[in-house]
C-alpha cells in the first residue's frame, strides 16, 4: 500500500491521473473502517486533508458550491437557510465526530444507498462538479448513481465540490434507523419544495439499489398541486392527494430484505415520512405559524 | 512511511509506520499513548476520540498519514489542555449562572478530598498529585466510571462540549455524547458527571466574576 | 437522581462503624484516577519489547469437515515467527470448557460453527499475522447444519459431539440435547381444572450480545523456567488457569497469570478466549505474544446470551389466584456446552418467577446446533424465563380484567415461600412492595418534546434521525418483576480467597487486601478496600492486583463477588483483627485490664474497648510485627436438584428487583422511545450506594436493549452470523437511554454478609418485559419475541 499526499489540488488530480486505482481519503469514515476490518487494501492510498479548498463553499446568487470535504457539522451550523434539507440530512449522519470528518464528497464518492446525503441532494437538485486532469465536468445528481455502490465517475476523476440549489421553499428529510442516534439507514426521503419553478422533488435513501427520487410520485403531486391551484392558494393539501403521494413515494421504492429491516417495512416506511414530510413542508410553505420545523 | 506530528504539546515522530495504519494505532503502539480505546475501529463507539487540530473525531479513522504536521489532544493530554484554557478563559463562559443544571443536584456528588489516603490497585504507576481537569474529576465524583473503557473518549467530547456550551440542557448533554457507548453505566451517573462539571464552572465563573 | 433508600432491618455492624470511608458510604473508585488520565493499563495496552502479535484464522462455514489445511505458503512469509494448528498442540489434552471439556483449542477434522478457531500466526506486525492468515488455505466439506430444535431431535440427526460421556449425557433423551432440567410439584394437571382462566403463549428471546467495549486480548510472556507469564482480561483467573494448564502440558505453577485491566465483562469472559492462544505462540516462539481481537471478531471470540423458545401456560381462578404453570425452555447452547447446564438450571428453577405457585410441571433443555456458542450473559436462563413470564402475567390480567401490577402483587413470593424445587425462600422477598413502589412514582410528564420552537426530535422516537414531529406517537406504561439467583448453585463449592495483611508503613497503619477477584468495572476494588477498613479500623488499604499467587476468588459473575469475595475479605479482616489483638495483648495487655475483659474493637487506627475507651495505636501495637492471613470462605453449601423432580435446595440467595417502563411509540413507523425506566430493587445492604446505583441502572440498561434493538442474527440457511459489527449489532446511546430513578431497599439478609443481596443481574431481568409491556400497552400488538422490531410493531 501506498499513501498519497498532494499537497494541492493539482497534485491530487495528477496522482489520480498516474494512479487510477487510487482510493481517495478525506474524513476516513468509510475507507478506514474497511482497512481497519481488513475488507480492502487498495494499492494507493490517496490523502486529500492538505486540500484546504476541498472544506470551502461558496454561496452563489442560486446555488451554493460546496466543498466535497465540507464536514456535516459545519453544514448543519452554517448552511441551514440554503441547505436545509442537507442541513437535516447531516444532522443525522453517524455521531459527533463523524459528522466532524466526513463530508458530501465521501457519500457521493461510495454511492451507497444508504449514505445519509443522497435524498437531500437529490430532492434539492444538485451537480457534481468532477475533475481530472482532462478538464472538469458538472454531471447533475439524476446521472450521477449508475448501480449498487456505483457512481458516473471516470477512474481519474475526484469530486471537487457540489453545486446545490439555494432553497427556495422548505425542504425535509426524515431517516428510519433502530436506534436513537448513530445509526445506518434503513430507509430515508428527502422532499424539497421548489415554489419557484411550482414544483417538488424528493430523494430516497436506502430502499433500492441506488438512492432514487420518486418520480411518479412527484408527478403526480406536481400535477395536483397545480390543478387544484395550491400553490397561490396555500390551501392544506387534501388529505387524498398526500395519500396517494405516499402510495407513488412507496411504490417507488425497491428495497431488499436485510439485516436492518425488511423490504415490505422499508416500502411501508418510505410511505410514512414521504406523508409527514410533505406535511411538514407545506404547513411551512402555507407558513400557517404553527411550528413544524424539527428541532434539536 | 514517516510520520511527523504533536500529541499534547510535543513533537513527535513515527517511524515505519504501515500506510493502512491508523491515528489509534501510532498513538497506542508506537508512542507508548493507550489512553485512546480500541472499542470498535469502525467509528461506531467513540472510545477512540481525540482532538485533531482541536476537533473531536475518531482516531481509529483518521488515517496516520493524514496527521503530518497536525496537532493531537488525546486523554493523556486533556488536563493540561484544560488547565490552558482555563489560563487563558478563566470561568469557561457560563457567565449568567443560569446553568441548565441545578447548582444543588450537581452538588451531591462532591468530590471526596483525594487521594493520598485512598487506595490504589497497583495496575501502574499513578501520581497522586496529578491534577485533573474538571471533568475528569467529576467523572470519577459523580460514578461515572465502571470498567472505564469508553471513558477516555467521553472525557474528550465532553470536554469539548463544555468549552462551546458551557450551560448545556439534558438534551444538549446526550446529543453532544450519542457517539460514544458504554455499556456499564446507563448513562445516567455520565449525565450527573457532565452537570457536575458544568455547575462547577459555572461557580466558578461566578467567583471568578465577582473578584 | 429522585433515589431514596429505605432500611428496613439493617444488620448490626459495630466493628468499623467510626471509621472513615467504610462500608455504607459512597468511597470513589480507587482506579478512578488512572481511568480518567488514560494510565489503567487495560489488557489491549499490553505492549512489551520485542513482541508479536498473534492472529486467529477461524472458519468460514458453521459445519464442515477440514479436508485439509495449507499454511507453507504463511510460513514463509517475512515477518511471520510461527504457524500453528491443531496438529501443533503440544500436550495431550487438546479441549478446554468450563464443565465440559468439549471445546478444541484450534479445530481437529471439523468446525461445529461459524467463526471457530482453526489456526494461529504469530508475526512481528498485526497486518503481516493478517496476510499470513489469509494465506493459509483450508479444504472443507460441508456437513447438514442443525439449527433448531426440531434438527437437534430429530431420530436421524447429525450429532454435533459424537461419542459424548460427560456427566449429562446420561440422562439426556438425545445428544443433542446438553442438559435437562424438569420441576414438577404439585399436579398441574390437576390444578389446572380450577383454573377459571388460562393463558397461552409461546415467546421468542433473541441472541443477545453482551458487547463489553474491551475487545478480547491479552499478553503472553514465556518465562525462562519454560513456563509462561498471561497478563488477561478474564472474569475468574483460576479458572482459565484450570483450562489453560493442561492443554499447554505446563503445570499450574508454571502458568502465572495476573489480570489485566478489563474492559466490562457481563458473562462474556467467563470462558477463555485468546489466553491459550497467545501461551501457544509465545512458548512456540520464544517471544512474548499479544493478541487484540477487533470488533469483528470479538463477536466470534466469546460466547452469546443463550437465544431462547419458551412455552407457558398458567391458570387463575377468577379472583387472580394462580392455580398452575406448565412450561418448557428451550435454549439454543450452540456447538459448544459453555454453561449451558448452569443456564438451564437457573431457567428451570426459575421459571416460576417471584410468584407462589404450588402446582408445576416444568422442564428446560439446552441443545447443541451449530449456531454460535452461547453461555454466560447477566442474568443467564433467569432473564429469558423472566420475559415469559411476566408477558403471561399481562396477559393473564387482561384476560382477568385485573391491574395487572395487582394480579402480581397478590401472588407474589415473600418469606417463607416454598418455590417449585421444595426450596423456602429464607430472607426477605418484598415482591409486592418493590412493584407498589414504581407503581406509586408519578409518571413523568406528556409530550415533553413540546417547545415552543417546535418538537425537540431529541425527545421523540427516531431522536436525530427526524422521523416524527409527534405524528404517531402512543404512549405506554408496562409493569414487570423477577427473580435471580446469586451465587453459583446446585451444589458447586462456592468459595473465595483473600489475602490481607496489616502493617505499619510510613508511620501508618496500611491493610493489604490480596484477592483473585476480577475487577471488570464493578467496584469490587472499592469495596473490598471500604470492608477493610470497617473490619480493621484504617483508612489506607492498598488493593494487590489480582493474581494466581492467591487462591480462587470464583468468578465476577452470578452477582456473587460482594458477597462471596466481599465475604472472604470480611472474614480475612476478622481473622487478622483477632491475631493484631492477641499482638496488642503480648505486648501491652499488662498496662491495662481491658485488653484482657473487654470486647475490643479497631477503630480510627487505634484499639478501642466497645465502651468507647482508647487502649492503644495500632502503629504501636504493629511496631515491628506484620500480620497476614490468606484464608477461604464458603457461603451456605447448596445441593444439585433431583434430575427427574428437580427437587433441591438448589440456590444461596435471591435477588429481586421491578420495573416500571414509560414508552412513546411512533405508531406508524414502529419507532420507541424509553421515556423512563424506574426501577425498585432490594440489595440488602448498599456497600457502596453509589456503586449500587450504577450496577442497577447499567444493568437496567442492558435489559432495556435487548427489548427494542440488540439481537445476534444468525441466517437459518448457513447458520452464520450476519451482524458481527457495531454498525448492526446496536446497543443503546446515550440518546436511546432515559432516566433511570432508583428505589434502594435495604432488607437485611441475615445468612449474608452485612445482609448484602448480590445485585448485578435482577435490574437486566425485569427491564426487558416491562419494555415489552408498555409497548404493548400503547399499541394494543402481543408482541411475543424480543427485541421488537419496528417490522413487529407495523405488521410489515
Amino acid at each position: 500500500m501506498d499513501f498519497l499526499r498532494p499537497a494541492s489540488w493539482e497534485e491530487a488530480l495528477a496522482a489520480k491521473a498516474e494512479h487510477p486505482t487510487a482510493v481517495p481519503i478525506a474524513g476516513g469514515t468509510d475507507v478506514m473502517v474497511e482497512i481497519n476490518f481488513d475488507h480492502r487494501r487498495p494499492e494507493y492510498l490517496l490523502d486529500l486533508n492538505r486540500i484546504g479548498e476541498l472544506r470551502e463553499w461558496e454561496v452563489g446568487a442560486d446555488a451554493v458550491r460546496l466543498g466535497a470535504s465540507v464536514p456535516y457539522t459545519d453544514i448543519m451550523e452554517n448552511l441551514r437557510a440554503e441547505l436545509p434539507g442537507l442541513a437535516l440530512a447531516s444532522h443525522t449522519v453517524a455521531s459527533p465526530q463523524i459528522r466532524n470528518r466526513g463530508g458530501v464528497g465521501g457519500n457521493l464518492g461510495t454511492a451507497s444507498p444508504a449514505g445519509d446525503a443522497h435524498p437531500a441532494l437529490l430532492a434539492a437538485d444538485c451537480e457534481v462538479e468532477a475533475e481530472s486532469v482532462r478538464g472538469t465536468r458538472l454531471i447533475p445528481i439524476d446521472e450521477f448513481y449508475t448501480g449498487v455502490k456505483r457512481n458516473a465517475l471516470a477512474p481519474d476523476e475526484l469530486i471537487r465540490a457540489v453545486h446545490i440549489k439555494k432553497a427556495d421553499g422548505p425542504q425535509q428529510y426524515s431517516k428510519v434507523g433502530t436506534r436513537n442516534a448513530m445509526v445506518i439507514a434503513v430507509c430515508a426521503f428527502g422532499i424539497a419544495l421548489h415554489p419557484e419553478t411550482r414544483t417538488v422533488r424528493t430523494g430516497i435513501g436506502s430502499a433500492a439499489p441506488t438512492p432514487i427520487r420518486a418520480k411518479a410520485a412527484e408527478e403526480f403531486l406536481n400535477a395536483a398541486l397545480e390543478e387544484g391551484g395550491f400553490w397561490d392558494s396555500k390551501k392544506i393539501i387534501t388529505p387524498s392527494v398526500a395519500k396517494q403521494f405516499a402510495e407513488l413515494a412507496s411504490g417507488a421504492a425497491n428495497p431488499i430484505d436485510d439485516v436492518r429491516g425488511t423490504a415490505s417495512y422499508r416500502r411501508h416506511a418510505v410511505g410514512i415520512m414521504a406523508r409527514r414530510t410533505l406535511g411538514w413542508t407545506w404547513e411551512s410553505y402555507r407558513g400557517t405559524g404553527r411550528s413544524t420545523e424539527g428541532v434539536a | 512511511m514517516r510520520v511527523n506530528f504533536t500529541v499534547n504539546g510535543r513533537p513527535q515522530e513515527a517511524d515505519d509506520v504501515w500506510e493502512g495504519e491508523s491515528l489509534l494505532y501510532v498513538l497506542r503502539e508506537r508512542m507508548g499513548l493507550p489512553g485512546s480505546k480500541n472499542a470498535c475501529e469502525q467509528g461506531e463507539c467513540g472510545s477512540c476520540t481525540v482532538r485533531l487540530d482541536g476537533v473531536p473525531v475518531c482516531s481509529c479513522l483518521v488515517a496516520a498519514g493524514q496527521v503530518e504536521g497536525r496537532e493531537v489532544t488525546t486523554v493523556e493530554g486533556l488536563a493540561d489542555y484544560a488547565k490552558h484554557r482555563e489560563d487563558a478563559h478563566p470561568g469557561g463562559g457560563c457567565a449568567t449562572g443560569a446553568c441548565g443544571t441545578s447548582l444543588q443536584d450537581a452538588q451531591q456528588w462532591k468530590a471526596n478530598p483525594k487521594k493520598a489516603t485512598d487506595s490504589q490497585t497497583g495496575e501502574g504507576a499513578t501520581n497522586p498529585d496529578a491534577t485533573l481537569s474538571p471533568i475528569q474529576q467529576a467523572f470519577i465524583d459523580a460514578g461515572a466510571v465502571q470498567c472505564g473503557f469508553c471513558t477516555p473518549g467521553l472525557l474528550i467530547a465532553a470536554d469539548e462540549m463544555l468549552e462551546h456550551n458551557p450551560q448545556p440542557t439534558d438534551a444538549d448533554i446526550r446529543e453532544a455524547l450519542s457517539g460514544n457507548l458504554c455499556r456499564c453505566t446507563g448513562y445516567e451517573k455520565i449525565l450527573d458527571a457532565v452537570r457536575l462539571a458544568a455547575a462547577r464552572q459555572d461557580r466558578q465563573g461566578l467567583q471568578e466574576g465577582a473578584v | 437522581m429522585g433515589s431514596t433508600r429505605t432500611t428496613g432491618a439493617p444488620t448490626k455492624i459495630t466493628q468499623g462503624s467510626q471509621t472513615k470511608g467504610g462500608i455504607g458510604e459512597s468511597t470513589l473508585r480507587p482506579d478512578g484516577t488512572l481511568k480518567v488520565t488514560g494510565e489503567f493499563a487495560y489488557s489491549s495496552d499490553m505492549w512489551h519489547e520485542d513482541m508479536l502479535w498473534g492472529q486467529t484464522l477461524r472458519s468460514t462455514v458453521a459445519h464442515a469437515e477440514i479436508v485439509s489445511i495449507d499454511i507453507a505458503e504463511a510460513l514463509a512469509m517475512d515477518g511471520v515467527y510461527a504457524v500453528m494448528t491443531y496438529d501443533d498442540l503440544p500436550a495431550e489434552m487438546k479441549n478446554y470448557g468450563l464443565e465440559i471439556q468439549d471445546t478444541p483449542v484450534l479445530a481437529h477434522g471439523k468446525v461445529r460453527h461459524h467463526g471457530e478457531p482453526v489456526a494461529l500466526v504469530a508475526a512481528d506486525h498485526p497486518e503481516t499475522a493478517r496476510r499470513a492468515a489469509a494465506k493459509i488455505v483450508i479444504e472443507y466439506k460441508e456437513l447438514p447444519l442443525i439449527t433448531d430444535e426440531a434438527s437437534a431431535t430429530a431420530p436421524d440427526a447429525v450429532l454435533v459431539h459424537e461419542g459424548r460421556t460427560d456427566s449429562h449425557s446420561r440422562h439426556v433423551s438425545h445428544p443433542n440435547i446438553v442438559h435437562r432440567q424438569p420441576i414438577v410439584r404439585g399436579n398441574a394437571a390437576e390444578a389446572a381444572k380450577k383454573a377459571d382462566v388460562i393463558v397461552k403463549g409461546e415467546y421468542t428471546f433473541g441472541m443477545q450480545d453482551q458487547a463489553f467495549l474491551g475487545p478480547e486480548s491479552g499478553l503472553a510472556v514465556p518465562s525462562e523456567d519454560g513456563g509462561v507469564e498471561l497478563y488477561v482480561a478474564t472474569q475468574w483467573l483460576h479458572s482459565d488457569l484450570e483450562q489453560i494448564a493442561p492443554v499447554l502440558g505446563l503445570p499450574e505453577e508454571k502458568v502465572r497469570m495476573t489480570l489485566s485491566g478489563v474492559g466490562g465483562a457481563f458473562g462474556g469472559r467467563e470462558d477463555i478466549s485468546m489466553q491459550i492462544h497467545a501461551c501457544l505462540l509465545a512458548l512456540r516462539t520464544g517471544k512474548p505474544v499479544k493478541i487484540v481481537y477487533n470488533r469483528f471478531e470479538s463477536f466470534f471470540g466469546h460466547v452469546h446470551r443463550h437465544p431462547a423458545k419458551l412455552y407457558y401456560e398458567h391458570g387463575a381462578t377468577k379472583d387472580g389466584k394462580l392455580t398452575h404453570m406448565k412450561c418448557k425452555i428451550v435454549l439454543d447452547g450452540g456447538a459448544y456446552a459453555s454453561a449451558s447446564p448452569a443456564v438451564v438450571g437457573n431457567a428451570s428453577s426459575l421459571s416460576v418467577g417471584p410468584y407462589v405457585i404450588e402446582d408445576v410441571d416444568i422442564e428446560a433443555i439446552a441443545l447443541y446446533t451449530n449456531n454460535p456458542p452461547c453461555g454466560a450473559m447477566r442474568g443467564f436462563g433467569a432473564v429469558q424465563a423472566c420475559f415469559a413470564y411476566e408477558a403471561q402475567m399481562d396477559k393473564l390480567a387482561a384476560k382477568l380484567g385485573m391491574d395487572p401490577v395487582e394480579l402480581r402483587q397478590l401472588n407474589a413470593m415473600e418469606q417463607g415461600t416454598l418455590l417449585p424445587t421444595g426450596q423456602v425462600v429464607d430472607s426477605p422477598a418484598p415482591v409486592a412492595e418493590i412493584l407498589r413502589r414504581v407503581k406509586a412514582r408519578p409518571l413523568p410528564p406528556e409530550r415533553q418534546w413540546e417547545s415552543s420552537e417546535g418538537a425537540d426530535v431529541r425527545q421523540l422516537p427516531g431522536g436525530l434521525s427526524n422521523t416524527t414531529h409527534g405524528e404517531g406517537v402512543v404512549r405506554g406504561v408496562g409493569y414487570a418483576v423477577g427473580i435471580k439467583n446469586v451465587g453459583f448453585s446446585e451444589g458447586f463449592d462456592d468459595y473465595s480467597t483473600a489475602k490481607v495483611r496489616m502493617e505499619v508503613v510510613g508511620g501508618q497503619p496500611v491493610a493489604t487486601v490480596h484477592t483473585a477477584m476480577a475487577e471488570v468495572g464493578q467496584g469490587g476494588v472499592t469495596v473490598h478496600a471500604q470492608i477493610a477498613r470497617t473490619e480493621l479500623g484504617v483508612t489506607q488499604v492498598t488493593i494487590h492486583p489480582a493474581d494466581t499467587q492467591v487462591g480462587s476468588a470464583g468468578s465476577s459473575s452470578a452477582s456473587r463477588q460482594t458477597y462471596v469475595t466481599g465475604g472472604a475479605v470480611k472474614n480475612s479482616c476478622e481473622l487478622v483483627r483477632e491475631k493484631v489483638l492477641e499482638i496488642g495483648r503480648r505486648k501491652f495487655g499488662t498496662y491495662h485490664p481491658a485488653w484482657a475483659t473487654a470486647e475490643l474493637l479497631l477503630e480510627g487506627g487505634k484499639v478501642v474497648t466497645d465502651g468507647g475507651e482508647v487502649l492503644g495505636d495500632l502503629v504501636d501495637v504493629l511496631e515491628g510485627e506484620s500480620v497476614e492471613v490468606e484464608a477461604e470462605w464458603r457461603h451456605r453449601p447448596t445441593e444439585p436438584f433431583d434430575l427427574v423432580t428437580g427437587q433441591g435446595n438448589g440456590h444461596v440467595q435471591y435477588s429481586f428487583a421491578a420495573h416500571r417502563a414509560v414508552v412513546e411509540v411512533d405508531t406508524e413507523l414502529g419507532l420507541v422511545k424509553v421515556i423512563e425506566l424506574a426501577v425498585a430493587q432490594d440489595v440488602g445492604k448498599a456497600l457502596n450506594p453509589l456503586s449500587v446505583l450504577g450496577q442497577i441502572q447499567g444493568g437496567t440498561t442492558q435489559g432495556l436493549g435487548v427489548a427494542v434493538m440488540e439481537e445476534i442474527i444468525v441466517d437459518p440457511k448457513t447458520a452464520k452470523v450476519k451482524n458481527p459489527s457495531f454498525t448492526d449489532y446496536l446497543i443503546p446511546t446515550i440518546l436511546d437511554t432515559p432516566t433511570i430513578p432508583v428505589d434502594v431497599l435495604e432488607l437485611a439478609d441475615e445468612h449474608a454478609p452485612y445482609g448484602l443481596r448480590g445485585i448485578g443481574e435482577a435490574p437486566t431481568l425485569s427491564s426487558t418485559p416491562a419494555v415489552l409491556a408498555a409497548i404493548r400497552n400503547a399499541t394494543g400488538l402481543e408482541l411475543n419475541r424480543t427485541p421488537v422490531r419496528p417490522e413487529h410493531l407495523t405488521g410489515t
